[in-house]
């Protein structure tokens, strides 16, 4: 057993952690959110050039072959950094399209990060359809590339854009969908979750230590302290998890790995809030990215309850 | 990154399974923290210790296999699988014997670890006073320098299973005019039937009375029960409380066992949906405690030392363990109030969780300073 992640993973982490500490991430988000996509295509590109979708690919078609703990290393990054867009719902789309016609023509090019595909159930909301090249419909009869989507709805998090995708269209595999893809699916909103929870740790351990009021740092009260290592302790209680289900991607692994690290993340996002006082509570300030995506990923592939369900029905 | 096990390591396991298969008592003994109880469990230790199972990571001349942290956590998962007893001397083999092996003398080792690995010798913690709890270094009870060794005198209390334990080890200020608190003190081993020892029993909140409190009047100590040189006593105490509260204390295995039990009721009671969530948190965390130890296993195997992180142990662990327990009387209804099951035994000892070995307050401290690096607060 080596639980750990390798030097090459670790150093993955590193360079995407710099490659987007660069990227003034914060402004593609906002752009991203008023319909102005060319920041995050322009960013999009960057990670794929750092092999980010290429993980979910299969390596006749341009990819790497499938990685899940690569993936979950990058998506922690991901949310760290609060990256917007259809993210997981691309490498899902690249693990979900299997037959040999459709996959020599669209894989190739969501590996390379020139297109951007989205995914959900027939008659879910699909993130960002409006943009998206690849539109997949998880229909009852199989697999269908969407004729279209309809008008854009406003989530709570501003960046993702809801959008409801038109029935019928290509069917691009029959059958049931890869359980594996889904689960996927689940393991890098887990993941992204963890990074969205540890970026709202570390931006609220900087900001109360330097706050002051009374006349110290408001991170010297104890009441201030505590919950802050409460957050602490429940990140890295779900970060093994995360990494432990991307190893064995066992269904109930990767249902406890999906309601840990959201409902780590998301406790950490009110905590964020609490201790920022009422300048977390602005939009304007960048903290507020993080804690509507906090909410979001919540739902996003599979609520608290339909995870907890999972976990319990796997020993039955 | 893998979970996979070696062949060496399955083979470990499985032995393990079969032994312990063929020795777990049937009908449990009666609980550790009482008399009779207590007398059982030296019993179980005894019979572990002759199939070579009572401290398989220690070296093998003490009386261990040398099995290494990782078959250490498969065996303790084995053990709490099989619903193997509570172990009696689990403050010796978890807190003084890694003092020993890290600060002792080899004639302090040999003389002191394989009796305590037969369960011949069961050891106390005495560090708490009356007046130095989560500030343990304001303690007053004295080592004053004696012929050949020294005395010992002043007031232990809340030491664990010192009503039936044979031993004790603890810290005693040795230099009251030391500079600071933390200096001046000297660890010590010393016999709870010594002249000048009373023992007074403290019943716990379920009444059971292996708890104790110590009261010490000229306790002679020879030299060679001195761990480490006089004076450093906080030092190497502090370098092993880290073990308390992080790896050795808990290991998954217990709570892995827990949250199975837990389920196994929750299916029997038919499986209400409406606590179904909160069985579904005992498996998940169950399940995210091992795999923590995994790692911080893999880490510490690779070579890392392992710090303030056991303080995010202890947090959880005694968190989670209340949680659980919480549940399964909840499940239980009415039957839950009575006090002679083995989940209301199990409830009132998880309560206690966040107040020894360090409470949680401290230990949230310590994480908001070390691993933070938020500023110090008042204290
Ligand atoms: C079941 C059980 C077994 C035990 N076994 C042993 C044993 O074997 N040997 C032994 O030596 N001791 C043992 N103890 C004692 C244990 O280590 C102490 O109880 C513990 O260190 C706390 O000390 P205290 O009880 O004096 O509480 P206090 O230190 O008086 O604390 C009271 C409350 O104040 C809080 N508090 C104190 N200081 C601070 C601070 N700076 N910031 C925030 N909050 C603070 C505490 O967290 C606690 O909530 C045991 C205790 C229990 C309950």
């Amino acid at each position: 057993m080596r639980f750990l992640l390798d030097a090459e993973q670790r150093a993955f982490a590193a360079s995407l952690d710099a490659l987007l500490t660069a990227a003034d991430t914060p402004k593609a988000v906002r752009a991203w959110g008023r319909g102005e996509h060319g920041p995050g295509r322009a960013l999009w590109l960057r990670l794929a050039d750092a092999g980010v979708f290429a993980l979910a690919v299969p390596e006749a078609y341009d990819g790497l072959g499938l990685r899940p703990v690569d993936l979950a290393v990058a998506f922690v990054e991901l949310g760290r950094h609060a990256v917007p867009g259809p993210v997981v719902e691309t490498v899902t789309a690249a693990a979900l399209i299997r037959e040999p016609g459709p996959a020599k023509r669209l894989l190739p090019a969501l590996a390379a990060g020139g297109s951007v595909a989205t995914v959900a159930y027939q008659g879910a909301y699909a993130l960002d359809g409006d943009l998206a090249d690849v539109r997949l419909s998880l229909a009852p009869d199989g697999l269908r590339l969407a004729p279209g989507h309809d008008a854009v709805r406003a989530s709570l998090d501003p960046a993702r854009r809801l959008t409801r995708l038109r029935p019928g269209g290509e069917l691009l595999g029959a059958g049931p969908p890869a359980p594996e893809a889904l689960l996927l699916a689940r393991l890098t909103t887990a993941a992204q979750a963890l990074g969205v929870g540890l970026a709202l740790l570390d931006r609220t351990v900087a900001y109360v230590r330097q706050r002051t009021q009374f006349g110290v740092p408001v991170g010297s009260f104890q009441a201030v302290r505590h919950r802050l290592a409460d957050a602490r302790t429940a990140l890295e209680f779900a970060r093994p998890l995360v990494l432990g289900a991307a190893v064995t991607m066992a269904p109930a692994d990767v249902a406890a790995a999906k309601v840990s690290a959201c409902e780590a993340a998301y406790a950490t996002a009110r905590t964020a809030l609490q201790l920022h006082g009422a300048i977390g509570y602005t939009e304007e300030y960048d903290l507020s990215l993080w804690l509507t995506r906090a909410r979001a990923l919540r739902t996003a592939w599979g609520t608290p309850q339909e995870c907890r369900a999972q976990v319990l029905a796997a020993r039955a | 990154m893998d979970l996979a096990l070696t062949r060496e390591e399955e083979a470990f396991r499985a032995e393990a399974r079969a032994w312990l298969d063929a020795h777990v008592p049937a009908v449990a003994p009666p609980s550790l923290e009482t008399a009779q109880g207590f007398a059982a469990h030296r019993a179980w230790e005894a019979e572990l210790a002759a199939g070579g199972w009572s401290v398989v990571d220690w070296p093998a001349r003490y009386g261990g296999r040398d099995c290494g942290l990782i078959r250490w956590l498969l065996f303790e998962e084995e053990y709490y699988a099989a619903g193997a007893p509570g172990r009696v001397n689990q403050n010796g083999i978890s807190l003084l014997a890694p003092t020993l092996l890290e600060h002792g003398t080899e004639e302090q080792r040999t003389r002191v670890l394989p009796p305590m690995a037969r369960g011949e010798t069961v050891w106390a913690q005495a560090w708490s006073e009356p007046e130095a709890g989560s500030d343990l270094a304001a303690l007053r009870s004295r080592a004053v320098r004696a012929d050949g060794g020294w005395r010992l005198s002043g007031q232990k209390t809340w030491s664990s299973r010192a009503a039936f334990a044979d031993r004790a080890f603890g810290l005693f200020r040795s230099d009251p005019d030391a500079a600071k608190p933390h200096q001046g003190l000297t660890y010590v081993m010393f016999d709870l039937r010594a002249p000048g020892v009373t023992v007074r029993p403290i019943g716990r909140l379920d009444g059971k009375p292996a708890f104790a409190e110590l009261f010490l009047d000229e306790v002679f100590v020879p030299d060679e029960d001195v761990i480490g040189a006089p004076g450093q006593g906080w030092r190497i105490a502090m370098s092993t409380a880290a073990n308390e509260r992080g790896l050795t204390l808990r290991s998954p295995g217990r709570f892995l066992a827990s949250a199975e039990r837990l389920h196994a009721l929750w299916r029997e009671r038919g499986g209400p949906p409406e606590e179904g969530a909160r069985v579904a948190d005992a498996l998940i965390g169950a399940r995210a405690y091992q795999l923590f130890t995994y790692g911080a296993a893999c880490r510490f195997l690779a070579g890392e030392r392992l710090g303030p992180e056991s303080s995010l142990n202890k947090l959880f662990w005694s968190e989670y363990d209340i949680a659980l327990h919480e549940t399964a009387l909840d499940l239980l209804g009415e039957e839950g109030e009575r006090a002679d099951t083995d989940w209301a035994e199990r409830y009132v000892f998880s309560l206690a969780g966040p107040i020894y070995a360090g409470t949680n307050e401290i230990q949230r401290d310590i994480v908001a300073e070390r691993l933070l690096g938020l500023p110090k607060g008042r204290r």
